[in-house]
């Protein structure tokens, strides 16, 4: 068993080079046994889950059922948690993730991470696209000049902004600066794409951007999504795992959870029975 | 099954349910009203079968609505959405047989200008009586959710094409015998006819409860009617 507290040697994972990737088939992340406690409380059971490479993946279910708590294992960000406990394994590539010495900010960039609520920096649009690479060290212009406009054309808002990259991120929209963050998330290109609720805060036009910059995203990107919205799970995912108390109850294609679950509480869950 | 969380989704469930079946009642109004305005010769019965299609059509469009409505606005999954999807299918299944039985009203008073064809009379009657008891088991199946039921009025589809080819048959013998028999012939094979398309739609009523319960539609059919293939009967040279 880890517990976050011991300071562990430092080993240096290379993170992929910029915008060169792999085949997309196979797994992307393994998890295996996996369980999770908050201090005394146990958030994860045991979870078992394949993530399919360049597929996306939705997670569904209630409210303190596991599923934030799950994406945020999978680039340690619960690391900075108090009191954290963690067992089991998840595997990214061929590498155990929480296994000592793992550099996790090396482990981030492979991750990237959307969050709820648009957080942009407090700086221009470029500089937000960019700050990934200049954390990294990259500093010849063309560089980020490519990355800017590559990342910010893959997250389906160059248009929108081409001609005010200096500007202040903050005056954008709800939903461009959801994509915007995004395209800073794609711009280190990671392997993986977390995205927890990305659209509960954007209104319906900008949530059907995300959607479909999703489904533009999938086949390059693994994405992994944790939604509240049931129907966006089954819009723009491929696969879909429903959580219940800290484990997962059903995962399987999407089509399958939503038309024929196997399992009656995941049947509950997508008709609108539980509670 | 558990109740919705939202208990008006419930609500909306059970009264298309309820329209469905309703739908079901005024179709085999319509059919055993059909046969026995035909049977007996009654026109004026015959009318009222052509006049009271009219509801059954106005029913098919109000639950449609109700169905468009609720996927809208429920957005229902897994055996909701079956449901849902399925009361749209049966609804347009009923509509069908509602048309076929306004079709033997119409004839009824053709029909009555000439004499019947010896044994056409219960001929009809007796595909009829069957189609009706079909009707009748798979609207059971349907508010049941009784999956065996469903199956064995799937099963009595094929007794529905046999008797509908015997008929076919013996009224080609009909029409060569007494060309001038050619005319109420006709109209008896197109009643035949309805009636094994009647057959069909209730035999598709019964896979919807099966899509239904199970998520899976059943297999294909094999068909029982061979209209299609049947050629001059033996001797008809001679």
């Amino acid at each position: 068993m880890n517990t976050m507290t011991e300071a562990a040697p430092v080993r240096p994972i290379e993170p992929t080079s910029y915008h060169v990737k792999e085949g997309n088939q196979g797994i992307a992340l393994k998890i295996k046994d996996f369980k999770l406690w908050y201090g005394q409380s146990q958030a994860l059971h045991g979870i078992d889950m394949e993530i399919q490479k360049g597929q996306v993946t939705a997670l569904i279910g209630p409210s303190g059922c596991g599923k934030s708590t799950l994406l945020r294992s999978l680039n340690r960000m619960n690391d900075l948690i108090d009191e954290l406990k963690i067992d089991g394994r998840i595997d990214v590539g061929d590498f155990d993730m929480y296994g000592p010495g793992v550099d996790v900010i090396a482990l981030r960039k492979r991750m990237g991470m959307v969050f709820q609520k648009p957080n942009p920096f407090a700086m221009s649009i470029y500089d937000n696209v960019v700050y990934p690479l200049r954390v990294d060290g990259v500093t010849k212009k063309s560089i980020l000049d490519e990355v800017c406009e590559r990342s910010l054309r893959s997250a389906a808002i160059w248009d929108e902004v081409k001609d005010r990259l200096n500007e202040s991120a903050l005056g954008m929209s709800g939903g461009q600066q959801q994509r915007l963050c995004i395209a800073r998330g794609i711009a280190s290109d990671p392997e993986v794409l977390l995205m927890d609720e990305p659209c509960s805060a954007l209104d319906p036009i900008a949530t059907a951007k995300i959607e479909e910059l999703i489904s533009q995203l999938r086949g390059q990107y693994t994405i992994v999504i944790v939604t509240h919205n049931m129907q966006q799970a089954a819009r723009v995912s491929d696969n879909t795992g429903f959580m219940y108390l800290g484990r997962l109850i059903e995962y399987g294609a999407t089509d399958t959870i939503f038309t024929k679950p196997h399992k009656e509480q995941t049947h509950d869950y997508v008709t609108g029975r539980f509670g | 099954m558990k109740p919705h969380t939202n208990t008006a989704f419930d609500h909306d469930l059970q009264e298309l349910q309820t329209a469905v079946l309703r739908m079901g009642g005024l179709v085999e109004a319509a059919i055993s009203k059909a046969t026995k305005a035909f049977v007996t010769r009654d026109q004026d019965l015959a009318h009222t079968v052509v006049t009271g299609d009219k509801q059954i059509d106005a029913l098919e469009t109000e639950i449609n609505s109700a169905v468009v409505r609720m996927l809208a606005l429920r957005q229902p999954a897994a055996s909701d959405l079956h449901q849902v999807v399925s009361v749209m299918k049966v609804a347009g299944d009923l509509e069908r047989l509602g048309d076929y039985a306004k079709n033997l009203g119409k004839r009824v008073p053709v029909l009555n200008q000439s004499d019947l064809v010896e044994g056409a009379g219960a001929a009809v009657k007796g595909l009829s009586t069957l189609v009706q008891s079909m009707l009748k088991d798979v609207l059971d199946a349907y508010v049941r959710n009784d999956l065996e039921l469903a199956k064995a009025v799937l099963d009595k589809d094929r007794e529905v094409d046999q008797m509908t080819n015997a008929m076919f048959r013996e009224l080609l013998t009909h029409m060569m015998e007494d060309p001038r028999s050619i005319t109420v012939c006709m109209h008896l094979l197109f009643i035949a006819k309805n009636f094994e398309r009647m057959g069909d739609h209730v035999t598709e009523i019964g896979e919807q409860i099966i899509f239904v319960e199970t998520g899976e539609q059943p297999a294909p059919r094999q068909k029982g009617e061979s209209t299609s293939m049947i050629t001059d009967p033996p001797g008809a040279d001679a």
